[in-house]
């Protein structure tokens, strides 16, 4: 089989990953994030015209009843339109906006209206932030307990690295950043932690047995005897995920997007971040030495 | 020997497998759409005769009936057409009394062999059948305050008892002030009062003129008096949706002030919103003589004409909150009326404040609780202000004729669909404090069936897919794995059903996340084993070696994936819930299945036996 010299090339993939980054954080300092409802707080109403509707029209007809910050958009098809109003009104606006569409002489049906109140929406933000601290320190600590604290460090800047980009990505694009989205972002988060895991694994396999000290050796046989598992795992959850994208429908629509990046920036990193760290970490052998051997009768197979 | 399982784990699997497969069965039977007519009252009784009549006009209506039946505590009619459903509602409704519930629902129809095996099918979540979410949030400060009033009056006649002179009486936060016109009536006061009211502070004011008792309460009592608040909103709540008629309804507490209210298949927002969010409530309150004193009065306008008013007395009878029942009819005159049974206490004090008040007018005032939003610029950032208000009015001022008992009925109400909220209203409670709304949302039943049909097609197409790839990529063993990842599936919505989980949007999404990832575990298995055939192992030893060797990385791998979704299930609401649980749930499964059924197979296909070359 062939070997690949990923650690030679580490170089050059720190400075895609310092380019991502920058480019990320940039796109978040200039333009933020795209805050879905759920965050903001506000009113959102789906509607399904049996025509296509001028949507300048719609927004016209909204203002001059007096609704402020308007914003109309189709929603999957043509026929189907989303009206946002950023501005927190009282629960009952959702009828008032489908009534005055349909004095239009349209057909209009209402298709979901939901409202978030403003207070809803900043604690559900502070909450998911802590959500992400959390989940993030307890990886850490579990990683650190099953392997060793250099382990943890590079796996935990491997998550950071993973979730800025898909955050970046969701503000460069401008898509909707919703409670789904971030249901997705902590997946991503297991998903590229089960990716680094399996290389360490095998790192730590390897150092344990092999004779030689030579770090980037060493880390390049583990990721290429891992390659072929670490490709056939993306690739079967990435059809799974294409499938979701093309047929799951608008709802989770921006889901399997953020699903999509993240394993493919979480593969990426799982070699050339979690692992790649490693080395200026001067990760070595008698770090994994005073770590006591598994007995392999206890861990045999049920 | 090498790759051979004792018997005993072979008949686990088997177990395993067959009940998987029992306890998912109930969601392969598609829920019949259904009538359900239920009393909440014993008297009225639901019986075979009534439902022949039921049954006999819907035939009339040409509605089809696939199945009817009588429960214990009603009739369930099931329909053969989904359509139908809103038609047959109406008609039924129109032949029943009030006190008769007539809800849509979808019926179950899991047959009896597996319900006695109490098997049942997944719930649908909100996302998927259609229907209204409400978040509500209980005021608490205004829980505090309504106590303290109650309180207030409650001294007040006290002291009008003990013949105590008092002034005014103030109410701020959880601070009840009393003003007296010397230091000796104060004393006595307090005395007379800290006896009967333990859960307040005293402590003495003096200031200019007179003196003054401050009476605060104690954070112990102001905590009871919360939880009261939300105990009993989410009773009421409860009681109200229950008589909206709708089928399954969930009413629960989140966190520390906020009730969730999900209406499966109600699509009139408006309506069911009006009827969980009222705070309407009823006093009743004698009208005050020309010679009371200022302080035990106030004034009232009355509803239907602002201009007019009457001075009543500070002093409440009884309020709604002491109606057993009331129910909506109409007078001689045709104008709606609201007749009501009180319960025992309350016509205890009814009889007795209108037995010596014969002569007297009463009057029925009504109070309803509202809040408005205001936008007000702060820092210059707009903040949303929330301003509580109440509205109070007569409703009517009537001479009483004679001592009132348990029941009597009230007029003056503006439509006969007022008399009907307000008796629903009294019936089932009113709110112990104010609630608002801070999250709501409406699903349409088309989105619903919707989502439903693109999930169960992105699960199918994407299970198609990965079933492909592992048969290219490892012939037999990929027969195993995808064997394995089709009990997953079994095991997964079996463990759901059991559990009572519902089902989701998010939920399928993570079902779909799950498969992409079951395979995983298998996926490193395989890829061990070859690496070991190519270092040289034997067949056999290189499966055990495989299975072995990666099991260290699998566990690790899954157990970190468990951990996020834990965090996730405890952090997450609504649809970070419903995605977190499948994941879990999904994790544990694939476990058992990647792990121990492959193992199986593959140990029953090649265990023992000399095999030369492996199709992997």
């Amino acid at each position: 089989m062939r070997q690949f010299d990923f650690m030679g090339k580490r170089r050059l993939a720190f400075l895609v990953s310092a380019l991502m980054l920058l480019v990320s954080i940039g796109s978040l300092a200039v333009q933020q994030l795209n805050l879905g409802l759920d965050f903001t707080g506000g009113t959102l109403v789906e509607v399904r015209y049996e025509t296509v509707p001028a949507l300048d029209t719609v927004r016209q007809t909204l203002e001059a009843e007096g609704f402020q910050d308007v914003s109309v958009q189709t929603f999957g098809a043509a026929t189907e339109v989303l009206i946002r109003l950023q501005q927190a009104f009282d629960p009952e606006v959702g009828e008032q906006v489908v009534n005055l569409l349909r004095a239009d002489g349209d057909n209009v049906e209402l298709v979901r209206a939901e409202f978030v109140g403003a207070q809803v929406g900043e604690q559900l933000r502070d909450q998911s932030g802590l959500g992400l601290l959390v989940a993030l320190g307890i990886v850490m600590v579990y990683v650190a307990f099953r392997f060793q604290y250099k382990f943890a460090l590079g796996a935990l800047l491997a998550l950071i690295h993973d979730v800025v980009i898909v955050v970046g990505f969701f503000s460069l694009f401008q898509l909707d950043f919703d409670l789904t989205v971030l249901a997705a972002l902590l997946a991503v988060i297991g998903y590229s932690l089960n990716d680094t895991i399996v290389v360490y694994d095998r790192i730590r396999e390897n150092i344990r047995k092999s004779r030689i000290d030579d770090m980037p050796v060493i880390f390049n046989d583990a990721i290429n005897s891992t390659l072929s598992r670490t490709l056939a795992t993306s690739g079967t959850t990435l059809l799974v995920l294409l499938a979701l994208l093309v047929l799951g429908g608008d709802m989770i629509h921006n889901f399997a997007v953020a699903l999509i990046v993240g394993i493919g920036v979480g593969t990426f990193s799982s070699i050339y971040v979690a692992s790649a760290l490693l080395l200026p970490l001067k990760l070595e052998r008698e770090d994994l030495i005073p770590a006591k051997k598994e007995d392999p009768e206890a861990e045999e197979l049920p | 020997m090498l790759n051979r399982y004792p018997l005993w784990k072979y008949l686990l699997i088997l177990i395993v497998l067959a009940v998987g497969l029992l306890y998912s069965l109930p969601n392969l039977y598609p829920e019949d759409p259904a009538v359900q007519i239920s009393s909440t009252r014993g008297d009225v009784t639901l019986d075979e005769s009534r439902l022949k009549r039921f049954q006999n006009a819907l035939t009339d209506a040409g509605i089809e009936i696939k199945a009817s039946e009588t429960r214990e505590n009603g009739i369930l009619i099931r329909l053969t057409n989904a359509d139908d459903q809103i038609e047959a509602r109406d008609i039924i409704a129109d032949m029943v009394s009030e006190d008769v519930v007539v809800a849509l629902n979808l019926a179950e129809s899991t047959p009896a062999w597996l319900e006695s095996l109490a098997a049942s099918p997944m719930t649908l979540g909100l996302d998927l059948r259609g229907g209204v979410h409400f978040l509500l949030e209980v005021d608490m400060d205004a829980a505090v305050t309504q106590r303290l009033e109650v309180n207030a009056s409650a001294i007040r006649e006290t002291l009008r008892d003990e013949r105590i002179r008092y002034r005014n009486t103030d109410i701020d936060d959880r601070t009840l002030t009393m003003d007296f016109t010397n230091e000796e009536d104060r004393d006595a006061a307090r005395q007379l009062i800290a006896r009967q009211f333990p859960d307040f502070t005293y402590q003495n004011l003096d200031e200019g003129r007179g003196a003054a008792l401050a009476m605060t309460l104690t954070d112990q009592a102001v905590n009871e008096i919360e939880d009261y608040a939300i105990n009993q909103n989410l009773t009421t709540l409860r009681n109200r949706v229950n008589e909206l008629g709708v089928a399954e309804p969930l009413v629960q507490r989140q966190g520390p002030n906020r009730i969730v209210v999900e209406l499966p298949g109600v699509q009139d927002t408006a309506a069911a919103k009006r009827v969980v969010g009222a705070t309407a409530n009823l006093e009743f309150r004698l009208e005050a003589r020309p010679d009371t004193p200022d302080s035990e009065t106030e004034e009232f306008s009355f509803r239907n004409n602002e201009a007019r008013t009457a001075t009543l007395m500070r002093d409440v009878i009884v309020t709604g909150d002491s109606v057993s029942s009331a129910s909506r009819s109409f007078d001689e005159n045709g104008r709606p009326q609201v007749n009501i049974d009180l319960d025992g206490t309350g016509g205890t004090l009814m009889n007795r404040a209108t037995r010596t008040n014969i002569g007297r007018n009463m009057a029925v005032l009504f109070i309803e609780h509202n809040t408005r939003t205001r936008t007000v610029i702060e820092d210059g950032k707009e903040v949303e202000v929330r301003e509580p208000y109440t509205e109070r009015g007569i409703i009517s001022l009537a001479t009483i004729q004679s001592a009132l008992g348990n029941s009597f009925r009230i007029t003056g109400l503006d439509s006969p669909t007022e008399a009907a909220e307000l008796s629903l209203l009294l019936r089932s409670g009113s709110l112990a404090a104010p609630i608002y709304f801070v999250q709501e949302r409406t699903i349409g039943p088309s989105l619903g069936q919707d989502n439903i049909d693109r999930g169960i097609m992105s699960v199918q197409i994407g299970l198609l897919l990965v079933v492909l790839f592992m048969l290219v990529r490892y012939r037999v063993f990929g027969i195993f794995a995808n064997v394995a990842l089709a009990a997953n599936l079994v095991i997964l919505i079996a463990v759901m059903s059991m559990l009572g989980a519902t089902l989701t949007l998010p939920g399928i999404a993570g079902i779909v996340l799950t498969l992409g990832m079951a395979v995983d575990a298998n996926v490193l298995i395989f890829e061990r084993i070859r690496e070991e055939l190519r270092g040289g192992m034997s067949v056999q030893q290189a499966i055990h070696a495989g299975y072995e060797r990666a099991f260290s990385s699998i566990i690790d791998a899954n157990i970190t994936t468990l951990l996020v979704a834990l965090i996730l299930f405890s952090i997450g609401t609504g649809p970070v819930k419903g995605f977190a649980v499948t994941l879990s749930l999904g994790i544990l499964t694939s476990l058992f299945t990647a792990l121990m059924l492959t193992r199986a197979m593959v140990n029953l296909t090649y265990g023992g036996k000399p095999v030369k070359k492996l199709w992997i």
